[in-house]
């Protein structure tokens, strides 16, 4: 699989790290209520969905950066790569 | 039709002209008592102990494709129990023992192998771990046995012994656990089941649950709607997209994990070998082939297929371990949907909807249970407790804090 970086181009999916369902971003607030349950679903559910999946990718052996991939679990196919970053900042959630 | 020696040299002697399906190819019927969903080998033999140990005649089996076709007919066919954990080593070893008198059991010859595994020790730690794995076995009345260098030296002299990197230590041998031929088990079963009484139903879908007021009525499938006092999920890779189907997500992913067969050679390797160092396994069919594989890809997958990384990296294991190989020509390679749990082990359990049974989670070592699997799932259906040997399988148990984690990775399925 070639996963496209949106700075360095097109890069051999090998030189990264799988993480898992982007959800994984989401990580609830730990001191609200209900917050046991909310790390319940989390930590161990997940949508785990056949088609379009968007997931979390580290660019280890490159520019360590995480990236939202969006990709199609049944044909393998990848749509869109975004970095991680501008993600979670669209959600409020980084600096 | 009972099969026996006799039965061969009969029809040998009238051309082979009175042999029968081994199953028939029934219409679903309106309702069943129980209805399980998926015809691998875990639905099918859940079916078989339903009607063989418990008791229970209105049964169906419904399967979307051709029974087999699933991971049960795309395993690698490795059997053992050489587990560690108190939630998981009772289980496996039930399995292993259900194994022995399996073929008698149900009258099928499912080439059955106990040829042994022999787990490689590369280091001082691994060897350390392995003994106590090894006496975990054996407290759970399992057999395994530590070797040192030399006496793998005389079992396996052509592995790769003064390797750099990963010399080999010793190994942890399990002389009972094999091979088993897969498909013959699901057949095997399958016929089992059938002449039981159970209807195992080919080429039907099921599309969703009928769920009144909190309890499953029975399933929606492209023959219609079939309705059930209970209904049981065993199909393994597609647990996730079968389950949001009743509104539920599950500690699982889906991913991908290949597996190769080389040509045909002269017996060559008397056992199953797995290399302690990277991730590569071996063992030689009955038709001369090398089966081996290594590591899921690693990421999330309904494909049937993998990508090459995996396949460098299991050809590097074998070669580190197993020079001989290098010489050898690749036949075929295939790829299965595994239902990768977050702690890598399964769930065999009831959900929060009445009447609604599940059985999943089974990882890349789901086809050494298949026995104990699906005694365990029948004995859940039929009486609405767990099986002694699974009561740790229950979906709680990560909300509980009480993963089974043999791998110690804690909750990243690709790790496991
Ligand atoms: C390459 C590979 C190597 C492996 N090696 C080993 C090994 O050496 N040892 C070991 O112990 N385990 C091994 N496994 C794991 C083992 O094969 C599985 O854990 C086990 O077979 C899963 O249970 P099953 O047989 O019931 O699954 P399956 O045979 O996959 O059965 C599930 C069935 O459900 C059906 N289904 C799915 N959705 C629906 C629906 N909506 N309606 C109707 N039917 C449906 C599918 O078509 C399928 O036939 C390996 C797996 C793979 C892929």
């Amino acid at each position: 699989m070639i996963i496209h970086h949106p700075f360095l181009g097109p890069c051999d999916a090998q030189e990264f790290t799988y993480l898992g369902d982007a959800s994984l971003i989401d990580r609830p607030d730990g001191v609200t209520e209900g917050a046991e349950a909310a790390f319940y679903n989390y930590q161990y559910l997940r949508d785990n969905p056949a088609g379009l999946h968007r997931e979390l990718w580290f660019h280890e052996q490159g520019d360590r950066s995480w990236l939202v991939v969006t990709r199609d679990t049944v044909t393998h196919e990848i749509t869109s790569v975004e970095l991680a970053r501008d993600v979670a900042r669209a959600k409020g959630r980084s600096a | 039709m009972r099969y026996s020696g006799f039965r061969v040299l009969q029809q040998a002697m009238t051309g082979h002209k009175g042999w029968q399906p081994a199953w028939r190819d029934p219409d679903p019927k309106p309702h069943y008592d129980i209805v399980i969903i998926g015809g691998g080998g875990h639905g099918l033999a859940t079916a078989y102990y339903l009607a063989r140990q418990f008791g229970q005649a209105n049964i169906a089996v419904l399967e979307k494709g051709w029974i087999g076709g699933g991971n049960v007919g795309r395993n690698t066919t490795i059997i053992r129990s050489n587990y560690m954990l108190d939630g998981n080593e009772p289980f496996y070893e039930f399995s292993l023992k259900l194994w022995e008198g399996l073929e008698q059991d149900f009258n099928y010859n499912a080439m059955v192998s106990q040829r042994g595994i022999l787990n490689l020790i590369h280091s001082d730690a691994q060897r350390d771990a392995f003994t106590r794995r090894g006496n975990a076995m054996i407290l759970n009345g399992a057999d395994a046995e530590l070797l040192t260098a030399e006496q793998v030296r005389r079992e396996y002299p052509f592995l790769n012994f003064n390797n750099a990197r990963f010399p080999i230590k010793g190994g942890l041998a399990q002389r009972r656990g094999g091979t088993v031929r897969h498909d013959a088990v699901a057949w095997g079963y399958a016929r089992g089941a059938d002449r039981r009484g159970v209807d195992i139903i080919q080429h039907c879908e099921v599309t969703g649950f009928r769920i009144e007021n909190g309890i499953c009525r029975g399933v929606e499938t492209s023959r219609g709607f079939i309705g059930a006092g209970k209904v049981g999920v065993a199909v393994a890779g597609n647990s996730g997209r079968m389950m949001a189907k009743a509104g539920m997500r599950l500690p699982i992913e889906s991913h991908v994990l290949q597996a190769f067969v080389s040509e045909g050679l002269k017996p060559v390797l008397p056992g199953v070998i797995t290399f302690g160092a990277g991730h590569f396994y071996c063992s030689q069919s009955d038709k001369g082939g090398l089966v081996f594989g290594g590591d899921i890809d690693g990421y999330n997958s309904y494909a049937q297929r993998g990508n090459l990384p995996v396949v460098e990296d299991v050809a590097e294991g074998g070669m580190a371990l197993f020079p001989g190989l290098g010489r050898v020509r690749l036949l075929r390679m295939w790829g299965g949907i595994m239902d990768m749990s977050m702690d890598g082990s399964p769930i065999i359990d009831r959900t929060h909807i009445d009447g609604l049974y599940f059985n999943g989670g089974w990882c890349y070592g789901g086809f050494k249970a298949t026995p104990a699997s699906g005694w365990c799932f029948a004995h859940l259906l039929a009486t609405d407790t767990p099986h002694p040997t699974a009561t740790a399988y229950r979906f709680d148990r990560f909300e509980r804090g009480r993963m089974i984690d043999e791998k110690g990775m804690g909750a990243q399925p690709n790790l496991h």
